[in-house]
């Protein structure tokens, strides 16, 4: 075989063009996920665990090397002596967190979603799972979060994660609902894997009076023809959504579904079963293994045989670039869940 | 029982081998090759070097011992009974269904089994988080944590070798067991290409290497680790002979898991019991 023919053979390089003309370009890291004009907070998880520090001495937060990309630097600051900074070394990170929580703390330990449910994943499992400890893992960049490509992409961490036994799983909305999640994830007696917004962080929720209540889905707006059932930033995509359809006479529930594991399947199946609704989970995360199908599955447990449709990202590893270009692309922006609603219902 | 400063370390060594040869029989299987090779460290570490309460595994001023390798746990409850911490008569149960002292150590199981061992690679993690634990506490305790040769091959050993570094854990002592066997053939063959003492001091550590079934030796070892006053984490690299003790299994071929055939229990017992020490 000739050089030039295993050269091909190693390369996965597919041929593209170079682009023309005016383009977005690829966002950093942290990039505004919501429509213009939204009040945002910053940096809610970091403020809310250094609000609750003042009364709770258990409480110590670790990172490997990302602090302040998970806005835990914000901790940092406020209690030098209570965080750890581990290096560039998820192990260690969480099975030392997995020690503090043996000698009675309560470790906050941060990273990418990547990170954690890729690399991470034996030392969650055995270190803390399997024995129960409080250790709260909370990742930045959950799902489609950054035109990185699939090195940062966690499109896959939930359906990683749902697996584990012990392990309690929270995919928040916006600020409003970090601020309280990680006020409630402290008091859980358990682990938990905390998905996260961090930066200037949209007040979506507000609004609607919210209060986050680990393991429960709450009903946010009712409606008559759709019922979608959504996690994580896709609450914000469904809302604005329901809001676009109730112009074409499309009248759209939302139930927020914010504790993945263990899911309010009490919530869900009653929800589903108040008739003539086509039901239609929307996750910021792949179709396999996520919200989607543990929805779909516990309807089918319960004998709930309704329409059912489900938007989230393909299982595929996907393309860098800008998030609003990929967002649309991939049919989880506010347009495309508008656009594919409306090809449901004729 | 003999109060504890009457009984000699050797005849400790001797009846944590006891008590694992009996174990073996029972299963007619067992990590016992390991638990004869590592039965002197383990005398020594139960016997001089711990503090602990063997009515109270819990007692907040207890050394830590954690047991990375879970194969070994037959090793360990051998050691624990023969402190007190597990009762004599429950060596009968050893792996049985519903037993406290599964073939694989873990935490949910047995009193004194401080973790979960198994997974390769996260004892010297969790003993790490823990030493920094005990600091916060201002506990003047000792993390200990037994890990294998083989166990030196992950990569995530090596995150916490270096972390223990960067806090200067002078409270955490690492016991390796080198017997220079793991599950496929001689560690030295695989990734332990380079003495180990001399990687650890470079990490940063305070290292030493001993005939691990010297009990002078481990002794001195175990003292010169508690009493350095360097702000270093502390290693001891213990070299041990699988079957140590029991000189026809030490004459078989060694391999992860020594073959004992049924009758060879009561023969490698009649040897022991034939050199009690005093």
């Amino acid at each position: 075989m000739s050089d030039q023919e295993l050269s091909r053979r190693q390369s996965k390089y597919t041929a593209r063009t170079a682009p023309t003309g005016e383009r977005l370009s690829t966002s950093a890291m942290i990039a505004s996920l919501d429509a213009e004009g939204r009040e945002t907070i910053a940096a809610p998880f970091g403020q809310a665990l250094v609000d609750l520090a003042k009364t709770r001495e258990d409480i110590v937060g670790l990172t490997a090397d990302l602090s302040k990309y998970t806005d835990l630097h914000v901790f940092a600051k406020a209690y030098p002596d209570r965080f750890y900074q581990m290096g560039m070394a998820e192990a260690v990170m969480i099975s030392a967190a997995a020690g503090l929580a043996r000698e009675g703390f309560t470790p906050f330990a941060t990273t990418y979603a990547v990170f954690a449910s890729r690399r991470a994943y034996d030392f969650i499992i055995m270190a803390i799972a399997e024995e129960n400890l409080p250790v709260k893992i909370v990742c930045a960049l959950p799902g489609l979060t950054t035109g990185y490509g699939p090195s940062h992409q966690a499109t896959e961490d939930l359906a990683i994660m749902r697996g584990m036994p012990n392990l309690t799983i929270i995919d928040p909305c916006d600020a409003v609902e970090i601020d309280q999640a990680t006020r409630a994830i402290a008091d859980h007696p358990g682990p938990v894997y905390m998905r996260l917004l961090r930066g200037q962080v949209p007040n979506v929720l507000g609004e609607y009076g919210y209060q986050f209540k680990l393991g429960q889905a709450q009903m946010l707006r009712d409606g008559r023809d759709v019922l979608f059932v959504s996690s994580g930033y896709m609450t914000m995509r469904t809302l604005d959504a329901a809001k676009a359809l109730q112009s074409d006479g499309i009248d759209c529930g939302v139930l927020h579904v914010p504790t993945i594991k263990p899911l309010d399947t009490t919530t869900i199946v009653a929800e589903a079963q108040k008739g003539g609704r086509l039901v239609v989970t929307a996750e910021n995360h792949s179709v396999t293994g996520g919200l989607g199908e543990a929805v779909a599955a516990t309807l089918m447990r319960h004998g709930v045989h309704v329409p059912f449709r489900q938007i989230g990202l393909p299982d595929a590893f996907l393309d860098a670039g800008a998030l609003p270009t990929l967002h649309d692309q991939y049919g989880i922006s506010v347009d495309a869940v508008t656009a594919a609603v409306k090809g449901w219902i004729k | 029982m003999e109060a504890r400063s009457n009984v000699s370390l050797a005849r400790r060594a001797w009846a944590i081998r006891r008590n694992a040869l009996l174990m073996g029989e029972v299963q007619g299987q067992g990590y016992i090759g390991q638990a004869l090779g590592v039965a002197d460290v383990l005398a020594v570490s139960y016997f001089h070097a711990l503090n602990y309460r063997p009515a109270d595994p819990e007692w907040e001023g207890r050394d830590r011992f954690y047991l990375s390798i879970g194969h070994y746990a037959i090793a360990l409850y051998a050691a624990m009974i023969e402190a007190g911490i597990l009762p004599e008569d429950e060596i009968g149960t050893y792996g049985m269904d519903d037993s406290r002292m599964p073939m694989s150590g873990m935490a949910a199981y047995t009193p004194g089994m401080e973790i979960t061992g198994g997974s390769l690679g996260h004892g010297l993690g969790i003993a790490v988080g823990a030493a920094l634990g005990l600091k916060r506490k201002k506990n003047p305790a000792f993390v200990y944590n037994m890990l294998s040769d083989g166990e030196l091959g992950e990569g995530s050993t090596w995150e916490a070798v270096m972390s223990a570094v960067q806090w200067k854990l002078d409270n955490l002592i690492a016991i390796v067991d080198f017997n220079n066997q793991q599950a496929d053939g001689p560690t030295t063959q695989a990734l332990a290409q380079v003495p180990e003492a001399a990687k650890w001091e470079a990490f940063g550590w305070f290292a030493q290497s001993v005939d691990g079934n010297d009990m002078d030796a481990v002794v001195d070892a175990f003292d010169a680790a508690r009493q350095h006053t360097g702000d270093r984490p502390r290693v001891i690299i213990c070299n041990t002979k699988m079957c140590k003790g029991i000189p026809f299994l030490e004459d078989r071929e060694i391999t992860h898991f020594v073959r004992v055939e049924p009758e060879e229990w009561a023969k490698a017992l009649s040897i022991l019991d034939a050199e009690k020490p005093a």
